[in-house]
């Protein structure tokens, strides 16, 4: 595997007394599209600009290719970000925009050129030289912004938050554009986001933040198919979390009933998070299944129907491609591989999992 | 839309309307048929051409030299200022601003009276250098105390768009300039200076014409030792009771302001001076 370029030591970070980092240390590789994904107020956004250099840690360390840069003026690092709103300089062209950072390095003419030509292609907006910033569509603005970071070459992109400003369809694309990029750039991606849609489909690897700690850093399939707490499995995609007891290993006790699971090593008589995603429950007529109920809402989404079935005293969210009218009867199961299992949270650390804001 | 609805509409403007023939209108269309015209009435351009007179034209150039002295202490005092007040945390920011406005809300008269007893010959300043064993200076009756009141009453109008205009670069701009590799100097030089132009113009605009055409400031700090234009105009209206030469001198003044404003406008849109008034 690659080698690490970024790390972040240690880091604490708080604002006017409200903490936002606690000693998060967080390794970044070369060449990876690493994304810091978490509700608002998490320390996503803080963790970028600790990045960027436009914060300074209040306690910690970041080095870049091993060497400590926690005081370094964003001036003089090598990697460039691209802002949550764009911030394109409203009085130059885009031309003078994309050079401007060449021109602070004191490039020849023919190079700037070269380059504005090559940044624009890269973007998709090839003879917007001359255009003004106005009259360009935030989709527009945003790839003038992305190109404006990259002609320097950078061997960091810091992304914030860059597609949050744009429409659902825009943004798909964008998404699709910004993986390209990345391949043919070979440079490594930080990029901050709350959608975790966005980060599974671009990651590489995840991080999953909330109040401050990291939940989980992993791939995108780890992040989804192996939550390691209720927040994450929470936090990326729909979830039923419902309060169990582990009996003994393989065996789980929820709603007052007891169903086999794969989960080993919990104790006896332990309570546990049970995490079932609602693709995995299946549906059925009674008595199959090892809970009874009825559903309560069904809303069609396009691919499948969003059901209630209200079973055990629990709203269960259930996604399925056949329609079961509302009042139905129906008998619930889930096949032992996709109950997941998680320990409480014991810790503080963990704690901040629970008094999140979802 | 029906006809009677608007008419309606119309007709709630209809006060403004008669302010607006009343008091701008017809006193511009009265100081153009005087300008124009001798005491029997008969068109001519004496009134006009009066200003190449020694006297009339020493005002005017005075006039010029004391509203761009002015001018130019103005952006000087206001320029880094905003910067300061914008550097501010936001909940200061309002109250310095306040700070700032306090003294526009009091009687211009008021204030120029008060600097006159501070700067006469038995003033606090000299007062002062008294007491230190030093030489009384005359501080009154001179250009540079007109000068001073000047600057003294127009600096917020200098300092309101440009701090507008400065509030108004996002912080992610400036992070944005940094982040491309510019130093705090590229910054300001490449950044914040090009995005403030507006303000300073407008700034410039709203201290230069009222310095111009100031009398009441050079009256009563000049001591009548120094002779705006505004201060020959009033004299001729008030004091030679000549009509006619007041308001030609009052073209020549009007075409010089609106020559200024022209020009300033030409260099740039005036989006800071709004927000002001």
């Amino acid at each position: 595997m690659a080698k690490e370029l970024i790390h972040l030591s240690h880091i604490s970070k708080s604002y006017d007394g409200t903490l936002v980092l606690d000693d998060l240390d967080l390794g970044i590789k070369e060449n990876a599209f690493v994304t810091l994904l978490g509700p608002s107020g998490c320390g996503k956004t803080t963790t970028l600009r600790l990045l960027g250099g436009f914060e300074t840690p209040d306690r910690g360390q970041v080095f870049f290719d091993g060497a400590d840069i926690t005081s370094l003026p964003p001036n003089e690092r090598k990697l460039n970000t691209v802002f949550q709103k764009y911030a394109l300089f409203p009085h130059m062209s885009i031309a003078e925009n994309i050079a401007f950072g060449l021109k602070i390095s004191k490039k020849s003419k023919s190079y700037i050129n070269d380059k504005i030509k090559y940044a624009l292609k890269l973007v998709n907006l090839d003879g917007y030289e001359k255009r003004s910033v106005d009259s360009l569509s935030g989709g527009q603005q945003q790839r003038i912004a992305i190109a404006r970071a990259i002609v320097n070459e950078p061997k960091v992109l810091l992304l914030d938050e860059p597609l949050g400003a744009l429409d659902l369809k825009l943004r798909q694309d964008m998404q699709y554009e910004l993986i390209r990029l990345k391949e043919e750039l070979g440079i490594t991606f930080v990029y901050v986001t709350h959608d975790q849609e966005e980060a599974l489909t671009m990651s590489d690897s995840i991080v999953v933040m909330n109040q401050g700690y990291i939940q989980q850093i992993g791939t995108p399939e780890d992040i989804y198919n192996e939550p390691c707490n209720a927040f994450v499995a929470d936090f990326i995609g729909d979830s039923n979390i419902i309060d169990g007891v582990m009996l003994k290993d393989k065996l789980v006790q929820i709603l007052g009933v007891t169903i086999p699971c794969v989960d080993t090593g919990f104790g006896e008589h332990q309570p546990v998070d049970v995490v079932i995603r609602p693709e995995d429950v299946e549906l059925s007529d009674p008595p199959d299944g090892f809970l009874e109920g009825d559903v309560a809402s069904i809303i069609f989404k396009g691919v499948h129907y969003e059901i209630e079935v209200t079973a055990g005293g629990y709203d269960w969210l259930v996604h399925t491609t056949k329609m079961y009218p509302v009042g139905t009867h129906v008998g619930i199961s889930v096949i032992p591989f996709n109950i997941q299992i998680m320990n409480k949270p014991e810790s503080n650390d963990e704690k901040a999992v629970e008094t999140g804001e979802f | 839309m029906n006809f009677k609805c608007k008419f309606k509409r119309q007709f709630l403007s209809g006060p403004y309307m008669v302010w607006i023939v009343g008091f701008i209108l017809l006193p511009i269309l009265m100081i153009l048929y005087y300008g124009l015209t001798d005491s029997a009435g008969s068109f001519t351009l004496q009134n006009i051409t009066a200003i190449t007179e020694p006297i009339h034209m020493k005002a005017l150039l005075l006039s010029l030299k004391l509203a761009l002295l002015c001018t130019a202490v103005c952006l000087i005092l206001a320029y880094p200022l905003a910067m300061i007040l914008n550097g501010l945390h936001l909940k200061r920011q309002s109250f310095v601003v306040f700070i700032f406005m306090l003294p526009m809300w009091m009687n211009l008269m008021l204030r120029i009276l008060a600097w006159q007893l501070l700067l006469s010959n038995n003033g606090i300043f000299n007062t002062v250098l008294e007491s230190l064993g030093l030489a009384k200076v005359q501080l009154l009756n001179t250009s540079s105390a007109v000068v001073f009141g000047m600057v003294y009453d127009f600096l917020p109008f200098m300092i309101l768009p440009i701090y507008n205009s400065m509030s108004r670069i996002g912080s992610d701009v400036i992070d944005a300039a940094k982040d491309l590799g510019a130093n705090t100097l590229q910054v300001f030089l490449k950044i914040i200076l090009p995005l403030t132009v507006s303000g300073v113009i407008s700034g410039i605009i709203m201290v230069f014409v009222p310095a111009l055409t100031s009398f009441v400031i050079s009256d009563l700090l000049g001591g009548g030792k120094v002779l705006l234009i505004g201060n020959v105009i009033e004299q001729e209206f008030m004091q030679s009771m000549d009509w006619n030469m007041g308001s030609g001198l009052s073209i020549v003044l009007m075409v010089f302001v609106i020559a200024s404003m022209a020009f300033m406008n030409a260099h740039g849109n005036e989006e800071g001076g709004a927000a002001v008034w």
